[in-house]
This record gives C-alpha cells, structure tokens and sequence, in this order.
C-alpha cells in the first residue's frame, strides 16, 4: 500500500518534471524567435557592410558614385538631432514623471492624463511626423531643420521618458518620503534631495532606451521633409556669430543615418546595396552602444545608492 | 510679478520672433521634386558643389514631381524636379502665389516595359495591347497572357507598377490608357523601383514599367520588351530615344526654375552649370542627354527669363523635344 502510493508520488514527480522541461525547451524557443531574428539580420548586415566600412566612409558626404559615398552628413545629423531630441524630452519628461508621482491628487483627471501617456506610446510613428509638419515646419517656421526633427522625436520618446521617470520613482520605498516629510522638507525638497538622486538610474535608462529608439526612426523624419541629398555640414553648435549665430545649427537642413540607408536601398545599382548594409551597421552599433552605456550607468549608480 | 509675467512675455515673443526668421544665411539653394530627375539634379549638385569649393551649398529632397511642386508654389524651394510639365492646378497654385518660373528641359527617361527573361512571345508590344493590359476595365477581367492576343500561351498575367503619385505613372497611363491616372488598381504597386524589379524577375507571367535607369541596371534579370512606334517595333535604348523613334514611351524630364530665385547670383550659376554639365552627367546617371542644342537654348531661355509652360497645363504624349523649346510660352 505505502509502496503503491510512493510509485504515484514518483510518477506525479516525474510528470511534473516533464513539463518543466517542456516548457523551458518551448520558452528557449521563443526567446531564439527574437535573438536568432536579430542576430541572422546582423550578420547578414554585418558580412555585406563590413568590407565597405573604412575611415572615409565616415568622412565622406554622399555622392551618386557607390565607391565615393559616405555617412559624414548623415552621422552629424544623427548626433546634432539626438542633441535636440535630448535636451527636450528628458527635462519635459522627468519633470511630467515627477509630477505624476509625487504632486498630482489621484483624481479622475489624473487618470485620464494617465491613459492618455500610455496611449501616447502606442501612436505609430508616422502620427508625429504629420503633426511635426503642420506644427514646427510650418506653424512655427522652423522648417525642415535640425530643431523640427530634435522636437520630433522628443514628442515620439516623450512617453518612455514619462513611464521610466514614474517607474523608477515608484521603487523608492515610502519610509524615504515619510522620513524627509517627517524632518519638516517640502515636496520639491523632498524631490530634489531624495527622489531624483535614487530615480536617476531608473531614468537614465529609460532615456537613454527612448533615445535608442529614436536614432532609428525613419518615417516622421521623411515626413517633415528630410529625404534629401545633403553633402555639406550644418555650422557647429555655438560656431556661429553670437548671440543669433549660436543657434544658426538648429536651422540648418540635415540628413540623418537611417534617411541615408533608405536613400541608398532604393538605389538601382547593386554597389550602394552594400553602402545602405554598412550604414546599417553603424546605426546597429550605434544603438547598441547606447544600450550598453544604459545598463553600465545604472550599474554604477545605484551602487551609490545606500538606504 | 507684474515685471516679472512682462519679462517672460518678452523673453517668449523675443524666442518665437528669433525662431521664425532663421538666420542660416549661407548661400543655399534649395530643390525638390520627382525621383526620376533626382539622380540628375543629385550629380550635378555634387560636381557643382566641388567647383564651388562647398561655399555654395545645395540640398535635393525628393517628394515627386506633386509633392515637388507644391513646395515650390509656396516658395519654399528654389528648383523644383519634374518627370511630367506642369499642370494647370499647380500653374493656378504658383499664380496665386505669385510665382513665376522658368521651364528646362533636362534629358530624356525612356519609360521601359519589362518582362521575365523567359518571356520570348510578348517580345515584341504593341501601344493597344498594353492598354488592353492596364485599362481600368481589364481590372479582375484580364488575368491571363492569353487574354491579350489569342497567340499568347495560357499564363497567368501578372503586373507591377508604380503607385499613383509618380509622374511615371501617370505619363505611361497617359500614353498607354489615353488619360492621365487611368489604370487599372489590381497590380503591385511600389514607389520603390527595386521592389518592381524583385517582382518582374522571379515572375515569369510579370510584366511591369518603370524608368530605364533602372532597366539598365538590371538587364541581366529582366527583358525590355520593343515597343510598335506605329511603323516598326523599337527596343528602348539611347539612340532610338535620342532619334526620337522609341514612342510614345520616351519622355522629356524638366527642372523648373523659381524666376526670383533666378536674382540671386549662386542660383543663376548652378542653372548656367546645370546646362553646360548636364548632358554628361545625365549620361553617367544611364539618363538620355537631350541634344546639345537643346542645352545652349535652354541657357538663353534662362538669361532672357523666358517665364511660363510651354504645355499650358495640358499633357502630351510624344512631342518632339526640338518643337518643344521653341514653342511660345503660355503662363
């Protein structure tokens, strides 16, 4: 009887042990979907690109001959729009995250504000680059410039800087706040002395991630009208006469790296094929560098971080 | 805090007044417009910007010859590219906005039909049988090869082309249907040439038109089919366009010339470079030159201001490109 009763025992172990296994080969699966996708791409990026890539490729403009063409424009248009892109969303972001969390009565209208940030997320991309259009290119008079495409892709990573900002806030255990409110400090204290120091590795991810997603955005870009042959530089950020010529940069037309691939793929000779891979591997790497300095800067500074 | 609101007010209008009138004075010239004449417009600008020593600097966006001229009857772009004249509601757009401009031939595109290298029966296309294949009508009807002459073999009929907003498109249904924009819609479309060019070659019923750059380019995939000119059958290529015999499918390709812009000094050298270079680069860009006549006219054209269209807002198919500029204009 006892020894019926173990054989069930084993054999419900046993079962049981199956379909943990089962279900780890079926999750390893679905996670090779996702990294096998991303690694055949690169690879096949990286063969066709790789011999391509030399010094002059990064110091070239484009040019109608394959061999001669470069990413020169198209990366200082990277940088300078991430630039832009930057220093718009991350105070506008932390500022609307602190505010939600820390500020904002828990009403209904908070709610609906709520929803609506995380739909915000949602709207595809090409939504902004219509708004962009009708309101910096021509509302504003910005044109197609450098300051329209930053403010663009603030407006697109505006809800990821807002969602990490709230996330990383709500992680900090409610005794901080109790104990700060309890020394007599006031909210804006309170936040500036406690909140955001212990949220900065939360939100330095989270910008950097939105930021990431942003170097590669293509469709609003096109929108506002940046599909185009560009083979000089912007004027350098403050190379201008002061105090207007500062900012003659943000009015400058630009191209930007994934613009640039676009234009080579739809190329009819074979050579520029290879140049749109090679770009496409820079720009690979270019994410995948900020990614990587995410998860280094949140390793180092929540080592800081004693509570 | 009365001051205080006063000098956030006046900070706001100081940033708003700065933001609306850029100060990127550089000289800077800018164009737009179709695909088709970007490959042309993007060489010259590149040669004419070494000559120049990058003081002169020239932006080319492509948004099609539409897109292209709506930029440009707002005033936002100095040259506009064009693959098709300019038509009557853009001619009331750029009036309205009083903008007057000049009219440039600038080469030929040879508009080609292709087909699966294995396609050896429909070689040979006359005018009326591609209008039997792309006609409205023909939609979900004309599905079979052998729908469109009996002597054809019973392959399902395939077609690719391009979408609805290049100037392509509409001066091969212009050509082919005898109205401007009148297809039929059941086809893979694609503003991406490439995408046409996939499509063709691993199709053996395909059939689809695109410029003949991009035939050219991939000659090896695909076959050019000859094209009956109401005498002969003419295969596409830079002789029988320049001769003028490959027809109706041959057109001329234009740049438009903003007349205010024309004042200014580095716009007028860029057109006069434009002419004197063109018929090179065209050729190297696997465009046809026009002859080079045509670009010394051109260039007279540019410096008497010869303003206006010579096509009064109308399509034509088949013009002589010699007619052409000698024509009258109509604004």
């Amino acid at each position: 009887m006892q020894e019926q009763d173990l054989q069930l025992i084993r054999n419900i172990i046993v079962r049981a042990k199956r379909w943990d296994a089962f279900f780890g080969v079926l999750g390893v699966f679905a996670l090779m979907v996702g990294v096998l996708t991303f690694a055949a791409l690169f690879v096949d990026m990286a063969i066709q690109g790789i011999p391509r890539l030399d010094g002059d490729f990064f110091t070239s403009f484009p040019s109608r001959r394959a061999g001669q063409a470069g990413i020169l424009s198209a990366w200082v248009g990277t940088v300078l729009v991430m630039m832009v892109t930057a220093m718009a969303a991350v105070p506008l972001g932390i500022a609307a995250g602190v505010y939600l969390e820390e500020y904002a009565p828990k009403n209904w209208v908070t709610d609906i504000i709520e929803i609506n940030i995380t739909n915000l997320a949602g709207v595809p991309s090409i939504v902004y680059g219509l708004l962009a259009l009708g309101l910096f290119v021509y509302q504003f008079g910005f044109g197609q410039s450098i300051l329209s495409a930053g403010l663009t892709l603030a407006l697109l990573i505006l809800p990821v800087v807002i969602v990490a900002t709230r996330e990383s806030i709500r992680a900090i255990p409610q005794i901080i706040r109790e104990g700060s409110y309890a020394c007599g400090a006031t909210t804006w204290q309170t936040v500036r002395d406690h909140i955001l120091p212990y949220s900065s590795p939360g939100i330095l991810t989270g910008v950097i991630i939105g930021m990431a997603r942003a170097i590669g955005e293509t469709a609003p870009i096109i929108t506002i009208g940046a599909l185009t042959f560009i083979a000089f530089l912007p004027p350098l950020p403050g190379a201008g006469e002061p105090p207007a010529g500062l900012f003659d940069w943000l009015f400058a037309p630009f191209t930007v790296m994934p613009i640039q691939m676009f234009n080579w793929t739809s190329r009819p000779e074979a050579a520029f094929q290879v140049n749109a891979a090679a770009a496409g591997f820079v720009l690979v790497l270019m994410t995948l560098a900020m990614n990587g300095a995410a998860i280094w800067l949140r390793y180092r500074l929540r080592k800081n971080i004693k509570w | 805090m009365n001051l205080r609101k006063n000098l956030i007010a006046a900070a706001v209008t100081a940033l708003a007044a700065g933001a609306a009138a850029p100060s990127f004075a550089d000289a800077l010239i800018k164009i737009d417009g179709s695909s088709t004449v970007y490959p042309i417009t993007e060489a010259v600008a590149e040669e004419f910007q070494k000559a120049k020593k990058n003081a002169i600097k020239v932006t080319v966006g492509i948004s099609g010859t539409g897109g292209g001229f709506k930029k440009f009857c707002r005033g936002e772009t100095d040259i506009s590219d064009a693959s098709r004249p300019i038509v009557k509601k853009e001619m009331e757009a750029c009036a309205a906005a009083g903008i007057q401009y000049v009219e440039l031939p600038i080469a030929f595109d040879a508009l080609t039909v292709v087909l699966h290298p294995s396609n050896t029966f429909a070689a040979n296309l006359k005018p009326e049988q591609l209008k039997v294949i792309w006609e409205p009508i023909a939609q979900g009807k004309i599905t079979n090869w052998k729908q469109v002459d009996p002597g054809f073999p019973d392959l399902p009929l395939k077609l690719y082309g391009p979408g609805a907003d290049s100037g392509t498109f509409e001066y091969f249904t212009e050509a082919i249907t005898g109205k401007a924009k009148s297809s039929r819609g059941d086809y893979t479309a694609s503003e991406d040439d490439n995408v046409l060019v996939q499509g063709v070659s691993r199709d053996k019923g395909g059939i689809g038109y695109f410029g003949f750059a991009y035939y050219i380019e991939n000659a090896g995939k695909l076959k050019a089919a000859n094209i009956w000119n109401g005498s002969k059958f003419v295969a596409p290529s830079a002789q029988t366009v320049e001769d003028g015999s490959y027809q109706p499918l041959a057109r001329p390709i234009f740049i438009y010339v903003n007349a205010k812009s024309l004042e200014r000094p580095e716009v007028k050298e860029f057109v006069d470079f434009y002419m004197k270079e063109g018929a090179k680069l065209t050729k190297e860009v696997k465009y046809v030159p026009l002859p080079a006549a045509i670009y010394k006219i051109n260039a007279e054209n540019v410096g008497k201001k010869k303003l206006g269209t010579v096509f009064g807002g109308v399509p034509e198919v088949g013009v002589k490109i010699e007619e052409l500029v000698k024509r009258e204009t109509k604004s």
